[in-house]
């Protein structure tokens, strides 16, 4: 499985704010080695995220997203001890799932 | 326990060093005269050639160099004799252009000032030199991208009065550009600037656009 | 994706000003770096880090729980504002990276020379890359004190300091060349002075960093190289004695300065 993600989940008010650090390549695909040869694209395609089990958002991304993405998005009704899990799918099928404590 | 050795120079130069130590043991450390043998040392043992960076680019610099690294280190700037000296042996080595020929196109001298690349051990030995001259220098008003190292050279040709870098009295000036790029060091002993012609690092041809980069009434340089 | 669009949208801003409202142009870079602070990349390589220093790895199969950095065996908090020093096990003066290398080899039998000549990014030399940006996240805030009670310590500063005034290769670059002046930039890229202290989170107490034009981590050896590749200098070696004096030099000089590393650069 992959390397872990960093999740942050913090309530403020009447919602959370989520940041995430991803570890990921993110080649576009489009990029060429010493060689002149095309570095074949391997990048994260799905993202989902889930807030106690249930799935609140999901983003499908492309070669457009830099290597190691942040995302930060927040979720309304979030409190502190509830919980937060991200997932990932990447276009070769590689995986990875990883859950964060609002705080 | 035996002391790892990671590379064989690291165990010379450290048993230097303890040995320099230990002759001045009784007095406050190594002289500066150790420190300067010490640094020689460990210059030579820390440093190594990869592809077209050769190790003699540290080890054999020229007086110039050693003389005006001792002044920075030590705070101590050149005697006025000395300075004057390392000038004139700088000035002595000056290229003229071979055809009398001053001043080139200055839309390639602009690429060329563009141009940081060359003479790294990751540049290749074939590819062109660039000037690297905006990492230091303002120029085209256009290109906010420069640098503050050396003076603005904004309207260069214009301040000094060259409105003809051809006519007798832009002589001068005109030799004193190219002089300046060829070998700065040869009006400023310890100039910042590199010394681009006397070192390899930009042709005649090449210099040629420069200097009508900065003294072409045409230039963007002058506009 | 927002990100990339928040970008695009400054890198079209940058482009279409002309000259004149140059400040602008600086303002919008210096928003995007304001931007980059949040979301670290570099947290991932401390996590990293943590991790190796727990593992069992090596011929030895030993983790590197027991190594000194200067402050006992298995002491990580605070060691990285004090590096380098003198260690008398090696009899020399070391950097952390120098230092890790040296716990590698003796706790977990792995080849000095070998990991000294791997080139940066590859196999052991990304595991000395990890465990300096944990190490130095260990310290991060605090304030540089580097030892200089040993002599050795004392004469490595004076050797760093004519290493940063050396003039040598092609273009007669020394470190003072960038930075021997208060402001000074290089194009845009704004040089702080390294002959004294430069202020809290800057130039030697920035690195470690996270550089996202190239998505790389980069430690204070790597630094260095990349200085000197740039002088035109010829190759320094790996934790090699110049590349400690200097780290000494500049260490000193930040004395009181606050680290912030793992910091992110552009």
């Amino acid at each position: 499985m992959a390397d872990p993600m960093r999740i942050r989940a913090q309530a403020s008010g009447d919602k959370a704010t989520v940041r995430v650090l991803m570890s990921h390549e993110m080649e576009s695909g489009q990029r060429r080695d010493a060689n002149g040869k095309l570095v074949p694209a391997w990048h994260i395609a799905e993202v989902t995220a889930e807030h106690n089990g249930k799935v609140v958002m999901t983003a499908e991304w492309g070669p457009a997203v830099a290597k190691n993405p942040y995302l930060q998005f927040s979720v309304k009704g979030a409190k502190a001890g509830d919980k937060i899990a991200i997932s990932w799918k990447d276009n070769r099928g590689d995986t990875r799932r990883d859950e964060a404590t609002v705080s | 326990m035996t002391t790892p050795v990671l590379f064989s120079g690291r165990a010379r130069a450290v048993g230097l060093a303890l040995a320099v130590s230990g002759l001045s043991a009784c007095t406050s450390g190594p002289t500066v005269a150790e420190l300067d043998a010490l640094t020689d040392a460990v210059v030579k043992a820390s440093f190594r050639t990869e592809a077209q960076a050769k190790v003699e680019r540290v080890t054999q610099t020229d007086e110039t160099n050693r003389l005006c690294s001792q002044a920075d280190a030590s705070g101590k700037p050149l005697d006025e004799a000395t300075a004057k000296a390392i000038e004139a042996a700088n000035l002595k080595s000056i290229r003229w252009p071979s055809d009398g020929r001053f001043l080139g196109d200055w839309k390639q001298g602009e690429q060329i000032a563009q141009s940081g690349r060359g003479l790294t051990w990751t540049d290749g030995a074939n590819t062109p030199n660039g000037g690297n001259c905006y990492n230091c220098h303002q120029m085209d008003p256009k290109e906010i991208s420069y640098g503050t190292i050396g003076p603005s050279l904004l309207q260069y040709g214009k301040i000094r009065g060259v409105t003809d870098p051809n006519s007798e009295v832009s002589k001068p000036i005109v030799e004193y550009t190219w002089g300046k790029i060829w070998n700065s060091k040869a009006y400023n002993a310890c100039s910042n600037m590199p010394r681009a012609g006397h070192m390899g690092i930009l042709t005649e041809a090449q210099v040629r656009h420069i200097v009508a980069l900065l003294l072409d009434p045409q230039s963007p340089v002058n506009k | 994706m927002k990100r990339i669009l928040t970008l695009g949208a400054l890198c079209l801003g940058v482009l279409s000003l002309p000259a004149w409202s140059q400040k602008t142009a600086s303002q919008g870079i210096d928003e995007y770096r304001a931007m980059l602070q949040d979301g670290n990349p570099a947290d991932l390589f401390e996590a990293k880090g943590e991790d190796l220093w727990k593992q069992r790895r090596g011929p030895k199969n030993a983790t590197l729980e027991q190594c000194d950095l200067g402050k006992g065996p298995g002491v990580v908090k605070g060691v990285f504002v004090e590096l380098p020093r003198y260690f008398a096990d090696t009899r020399r003066v070391q950097d952390l990276e120098s230092r890790l290398l040296t716990c590698m080899v003796t706790l977990q039998g792995f080849n000095g020379e070998e990991i000294a000549k791997t080139p940066f990014g590859r196999g052991e030399q990304n595991t000395l890359t990890a465990l300096a940006t944990w190490i130095a996240a260990e310290s991060k805030n605090m304030r540089f004190n580097l030892p200089q009670g040993h002599q050795e310590e004392r004469t490595f500063y004076e050797l760093g300091k004519r290493m940063f005034f050396m003039r040598g290769g092609t273009h007669d670059f020394s470190c003072a060349s960038c930075h021997g002046e208060e402001g000074k930039r290089i194009r845009l890229q704004d040089l702080p002075i390294l002959t004294k202290n430069p202020g809290d989170g800057v130039g030697f107490a920035a690195w470690p960093a996270y550089r996202v034009s190239n998505g790389q981590m980069w430690g204070m050896q790597q630094r260095l190289n990349d200085c000197y590749r740039q002088q035109r200098f010829p190759y320094p070696g790996f934790g090699s004695d110049a590349t400690v004096a200097l780290s000494v030099y500049l260490g000193v000089n930040a004395k009181g300065a606050a680290s912030v590393a793992p910091a992110i650069k552009r």
